[in-house]
This record gives structure tokens, sequence and C-alpha cells, in this order.
């Protein structure tokens, strides 16, 4: 039984189509990489996974719940709870210190203070970065804040993690660190991991993969519902 | 893969027996090849020692190879030093059986792309595996992982530029 799967998704943007009767499925606690090169349509296809785009048609399932059905306010905290997001990078608040920016999702998704940043220090020792709690993100290298990063879309215990190029703005080794860490933690606590990526060293981390071309999914095996 | 050379390299830091220069090269290199048998040992060792690059230390008392302790010559070093120094000539620009695949499937109006998609599929589980063996290292094996995984990916790019490049190539080749 998937825990997230895209039926048939259509999405254009104008006259452009980005994504063609589009089908894949993501299981528990499964690393799926998307790969293909720019424009194929595979980060509008995560975007769609995720509840962020509405596609034009076909349907996304998450938990055997079809997001198109959600309210608004239910999508929100899907995204909050259920979704974390690793991106490429911008995603920390640079005026806040590494566990503010640990803590936020926390305090958003409605925890009190002092249990949310309890819950967030919690994560510095198991990423490696023990001691830099107080630093604003600004004072951290790359990839120190990438695992912040990969600790704030985390620290809320999501089923799914969404990574849109995690590692593309790092060197090779310190991407390799960033993968070997965030794996090592989504294989620890479970969570199935959506992984777009055009690099294959990044997508050879993953359980399997799915390439995407002119908006069609094209997989080398066929995916079980 | 350099046998003679490697084995010298093996016996530079110290005098060894043969059956030690075998566990060494065995630990270190079988990975990336086959292990090394005696006889092709023995037959490289009396080689060596045949073109001054190795000599006998001195045997101890008994029958057999493996009573004979090497050591490396002047000669055997330098020819590691050349060796090491020397830049490998690199490989043949073009992937000549993929190349021919794409072309000839082009040509009969096969599905190009389709083996193309195969050849990406079978070269990403070859990385998932080296991509396992370097996280369980040591470093050494993750270094020699590395060397694979960085080669194959240079083979995904060749790939994905051919993919992106079939309707392209076709025109060319069909005209």
């Amino acid at each position: 039984m998937s825990i997230l799967s895209a039926d048939h998704l259509t999405k254009s943007y104008g006259s452009t189509v980005a994504l063609h009767d589009a089908s894949m499925s993501l299981q528990p606690g499964e690393i799926l990489a998307v790969m293909g090169p720019s424009g194929s349509g595979k980060s509008t296809l995560l975007h769609c996974l995720a509840g962020i785009f509405t596609p034009d048609g076909g349907t996304v399932t998450f938990n055997g719940r079809d997001l198109a059905a959600l309210s608004d306010r239910e999508r929100t905290r899907l995204r909050r709870t259920d979704f974390g997001f690793v991106f490429q990078f911008g995603q920390l608040v640079p005026e806040l210190t590494a566990v503010d920016n640990m803590a936020l999702p926390l305090l958003l998704a409605g925890v009190r203070r002092r249990p949310a940043y309890d819950r967030a220090a919690a994560w510095f020792p198991r990423l490696g970065l023990t001691g830099l709690e107080g630093r604003r993100t600004g004072e951290l290298s790359g990839g120190q804040a990438q695992r912040v990063a990969v600790g704030r879309a985390l620290v809320t215990g999501p089923t799914v993690l969404f990574a849109d190029e995690p590692t593309g703005a790092l060197d090779s080794l310190t991407g390799e660190n960033v993968m070997d860490l965030m794996v090592d933690t989504v294989r620890t606590e479970g969570t199935a991991v959506i992984l777009v990526t055009h690099d294959a060293r990044v997508a050879a981390h993953a359980d399997r993969q799915i390439t995407v071309r002119d908006g069609a999914v094209i997989a080398p095996e066929v995916h079980v519902a | 893969m350099n046998v003679p050379t490697t084995l010298l390299g093996l016996l530079e830091p110290e005098p060894s027996h043969g059956y030690e220069l075998k566990r060494s090269y065995d630990s270190l290199f079988a990975d990336n090849g086959r292990a090394l048998s005696f006889g092709q040992l023995y037959g490289t060792l009396n080689r060596l020692e045949r073109d001054g690059q190795i000599q006998v230390l001195g045997a101890a008392p008994g029958e057999g190879p493996d009573r004979k302790r090497y050591v490396i010559t002047e000669t055997g070093v330098a020819q590691v030093e050349t060796w090491l120094a020397e830049p490998e000539r690199p490989e043949p620009m073009l992937q000549a059986t993929l190349f021919v695949k794409v072309v000839l499937a082009l040509l009969s109006d096969r599905p190009a792309a389709k083996y193309l998609d195969t050849q990406r599929d079978a070269h990403l589980e070859r990385m998932r595996e080296l991509t396992a063996m370097r996280k369980a290292g040591p470093l050494s094996r993750t270094i020699l992982a590395d060397f694979g995984l960085f080669h194959l990916e240079a083979d995904l790019r060749w790939i994905d530029m051919t993919t992106a490049r079939l309707d392209q190539l076709r025109n060319e080749i069909t005209r």
C-alpha cells in the first residue's frame, strides 16, 4: 500500500505542458529519486505531490485521502506536520539562530515554546551540530546550514520528506556528507523521501528512481499501487 | 591493472614473502579485479627478479617458493616512481559499444531512447551498490567506490546528452 501516489496528473502553465499523464507511487519509508533534465516537470511533480500546486487533472493521494478533497486549512496542516521540505538553499530565516530555525515548524504547529525548543535542541547532536545552536544561519558553513535545514524538515516527525536538489549548492564531499546524514536519519525515523535531483550520485542514495521526461514519468519497473 | 608494478609498490616499504604479498594485494585490490593466483604471483616475482627489480634477500631452510624473502632494488623503486608519476592514458572519448547501439537503433528505427533508459537504470543500479560500499567503509573502500561512481556518473551524462539529441542524430545519420 503506497503512502503517497499520483495518478494521471496533468498540469500546464499557459500553453506550456509541465505534466502530462504522470503517475507514480511512494511506499512507506522508501527513498525515491525523481530524476530528469531541467524543465522536464520534476519540480512541478514534487509541488503537486506536496499539495503546493493543484494539478489541472488527475489525483494525488496521501494516506488514502485525495489532496484535492482537503480544505486549504487541512492542506496547510498536512504540509506543516506530515510533510517536511529541504531545498537547495535559502530556506532558513537569516535573522534567527539555528535552534530558532529548527524550532520554528514546531511552534507553527502549535507546540509550546519550551517543549518545542527542547525537541529542536535534541536534533543538534544527531546532526553533528553540537555547540552551533545559538549561531545565526549566516555564521554557518553551507554544509552546516543544510544540516540545520534537514533537522528543521524532520523535527515534526513527518511521514514524507520532500528534498529538491538538497545538496545542489554544496561541493562534492560536503554534499556526500549531508546526503549520508540525511539518509541515515530518515532510515532511523522511517520517513519516506521524494528526492528530486539531476545528480546521479545523489540519486544513488535512493532505493529506486523514476525519470520525468517531457512531463511524463518513466519508471524502470511497474510500481505497486 | 599493472600487476608487476603493483607488487613492486607493495614490496617497497619492507621485504616480504610471496604469500604476504598476495594477502596484501588481495585485501587491497581484489575488489578492483580478480584475486591474484599463486601461479601469477610467483611467475611475476620470477620475472621481476630476472629483470633486476627485486632480489631474494635470503631463503629459510626447506623447500618451496614461500621460503624466499624478496626486497625491492633501486631499479624497482625507479619503476614504481615512474609509474606513479605518469598519468594514465584517458579512455577513448566515446563509449564505443553504446555509441554503436544507438546508431544501429536509429538506423533500423528501433527505440534508441528505450535502450538508453535501460542502460541508465543499469548504471544507477550499480551506483546504488557502490554507494552502499562507500558508506560501509573503511576509507580505502570508500575512495575506491568513489572512483567507480564518478566514472559511472560521466557515462550517465553522456547517456542523458545523447538521449536529448536523438532526434538530431537520427536526422544526421539517416539523411
